[in-house]
């Protein structure tokens, strides 16, 4: 069996499972957040059940309407607040001790290699990444787990996408996920599990391969996923506590497809309006003059992502006329950042540096698009309004791409950006 | 069971965010998240939805976000059904779950105009063009599946099943 099959073979009860298979699956962890929790929440109270199945394995994480930026949002936290309360579960994660509820689960070791964990958002796959099957799911299903601590599942079959070589500079992975979103499509993998696999995958790190189970949702799949190595359980050991199951794919494990990816090959690559798979080469859309660039969200938030940005940035100014938002994706990464010297880098530049938050990604609220504004985005989805105005351009591209066009003010290669 | 409405057509990949903005995410009231049903695609869509609607759309209907919010804005703008050639898995579920039919019929796009009355049997996966007098098969709903629509959705599955065991 692949690493997915055997999660879930586990997690059943199985012996042994395969694609097409409907199991009904013991769930290890289960996450929602301020835009599904309370929905989750008032489905749950309709149950009539009163108490959750396991109240330390549920966690409530503020992050999408944060800080609470209208009466409405401020209302949606006091459920979830009240609820964590009652229930006297411990895991809740508010503002100011949290982030993007993604980040949290991983950083805050909630996600270990082997479970299953369910979230109430599309972006949970991307626990994948440390060996985890990890899939999101809609409020009522949540009450449901809240209840039962089970959820059914159409065991998936699995792409395998096998990885060799290793990245040239300033290539990254969000390049090499939107590279594939834009070969397979963005329902391409529409039920289905991705693997990422191949000696190319050891050379990437954990937060590398959290962008790239993260767009997995991208091309439709159900997760995104990766066989623990040495950096996984070097990174579990560090932000996780107590025992888990380390599985991974047998050598003889079966796949629908496997696509094979020479990463040094590839160059910067930008999903352009108004779909995620409309993807081509940077050197194809240079010049695309831009209002706004954003460098944060679930997916590209992390250290490393503004380590880089960082290296652009670093004795430079934003273009005149252009707004660059760069938002931590959790108070762990804000404060190594601050420590690092990242956001006087940044202020420098002319940055706007906010608080870990989803705002701007789902354009809830904070650096939303008027008509016609052009952003260039280190998130993950560019569909028409996303951002603000439905009359506004998305582009996605790496935190490289992005910092180097938001100095010049268009969209430019990373790699040939002069001076760097 | 059967449904009944006008037939409201799109295309492929109509996203969450269409569906219903990030900005109306913390409406908690149904009828409110209803008036911004379809906002991004097409903003009259509440009123042409209101007296019953069968949406037909193309490949990856709901692609995006997990907000159950989209499949309740649609239910409480009036449609009774959707039909698609496929619909991304994180909608689907949440569709089923709030009692929202959603079934997968290949080809349906060009076999109906907006317009059109059309009725769908659930239980048989049966859809009535009764505007051209037309018949097609859309796949059949598992039966578990069925059970949970035709239940009303999954806490009111839940609710009769956990009643059954007291």
């Amino acid at each position: 069996m692949n690493i997915a099959e055997k999660i879930l073979a586990a997690a059943s009860g199985r012996e042994e499972v395969k694609p097409g298979d409907i199991v009904e699956a013991k769930v290890d962890m289960a996450m929602a957040n301020d835009i599904t929790g309370p929905l989750a929440i008032q489905a749950f109270k309709k149950i009539g059940t009163p108490k959750v199945w396991n109240n330390q394995r549920i966690v409530l994480v503020l992050d999408h309407q944060v800080p609470a930026d209208s009466v409405r949002s401020a209302e949606m936290h006091k459920i979830m607040r009240t609820f964590a309360k009652e229930q006297n579960a411990p895991l809740l994660y508010d503002i100011g001790s949290g982030g993007v509820c993604h980040q949290v689960m991983v950083e805050k070791g909630h996600a270990r290699p082997g479970e299953l964990i369910v979230g109430a958002d599309s972006h949970t796959c991307t626990y994948g990444a440390i060996g985890a099957f990890a899939t999101g799911i809609g409020s009522t299903e949540m009450a449901g787990v809240f209840a039962t601590g089970e959820i059914w599942l159409r065991v998936p079959s699995t792409i395998r996408v096998d990885l060799a070589g290793s990245f040239q500079r300033f290539v990254t992975p969000k390049d090499l996920i939107l590279y594939l979103i834009g070969e397979i499509g963005s329902d391409g993998a529409t039920y289905k599990a991705v693997e990422f696999t191949g000696p190319g995958v050891f050379g990437i790190s954990v937060s590398g391969r959290m962008t790239m189970c993260n767009m997995t949702v991208e091309m439709g799949a159900k997760t995104g996923v990766v066989s623990p190595d040495e950096a996984t359980l070097e990174y579990v050991e560090e932000h996780a506590e107590g025992s888990f199951r380390i599985l991974g794919s047998d050598a003889d494990a079966a796949y629908e497809k496997t696509l094979e990816v020479g990463i040094g090959e590839l160059g910067p690559q930008v999903a352009c309006p108004h779909s995620v798979d409309n993807v081509k080469p940077v050197e194809q859309v240079e010049g695309t003059e831009i209002d706004q660039a954003f460098i944060g969200s679930c997916t590209n938030g992390r250290l490393e992502d503004l380590e880089l940005a960082a290296e652009f940035l670093k004795g430079r100014k934003v273009k005149k006329g252009v707004r660059l938002l760069i938002t931590p994706a959790s108070q762990e990464v804000y404060m190594q950042a601050l420590q690092r010297g990242l956001f006087e880098v940044f202020v420098n530049a002319a940055a706007y540096v906010c608080s870990p938050t989803c705002g701007p990604c789902f354009g809830g609220h904070m650096g939303l698009l008027a008509a016609d504004e052009v952003c260039i985005s280190s998130s993950n989805r560019n569909f028409v309004g996303r951002m603000g105005s439905l009359k506004a351009e998305i582009y996605l591209a790496s935190p490289a791409t992005v910092a180097a066009s938001a100095i010049a003010g268009e969209i430019v290669d990373p790699r040939g950006y002069s001076g760097v | 069971m059967e449904v009944s409405g006008k037939a409201i057509i799109f295309g492929d990949n109509v996203n969450t965010d269409a569906i219903i903005p990030g900005k109306y995410l913390t409406l908690l009231d149904p009828a409110e998240l209803a008036e911004h049903a379809m906002e991004g695609l097409d903003p009259d869509f509440p009123r042409r939805a209101r007296a019953g609607a069968i949406v037909i759309a193309g490949r990856n209907f709901g692609c995006g976000s997990s907000r159950e919010q989209a499949p309740i804005a649609l239910k409480h703008a009036g449609v009774r059904t959707i039909l698609a050639e496929s619909f991304a898995r994180i909608f689907y579920r949440n569709a089923i779950n709030i009692g929202l039919p959603v079934l997968e019929a290949p080809n349906v796009r060009n076999w109906a105009v907006e317009g059109d009355m059309i009725t769908v049997n659930l239980e048989e996966g049966k859809v009535m063009n009764l505007t051209k007098n037309q018949v097609v098969q859309a796949l059949k709903l598992p039966g578990f599946i069925l059970e949970i629509v035709t239940n009303g959705g999954l806490i009111e599955h839940l609710q009769r099943r956990m009643g059954e065991r007291r």
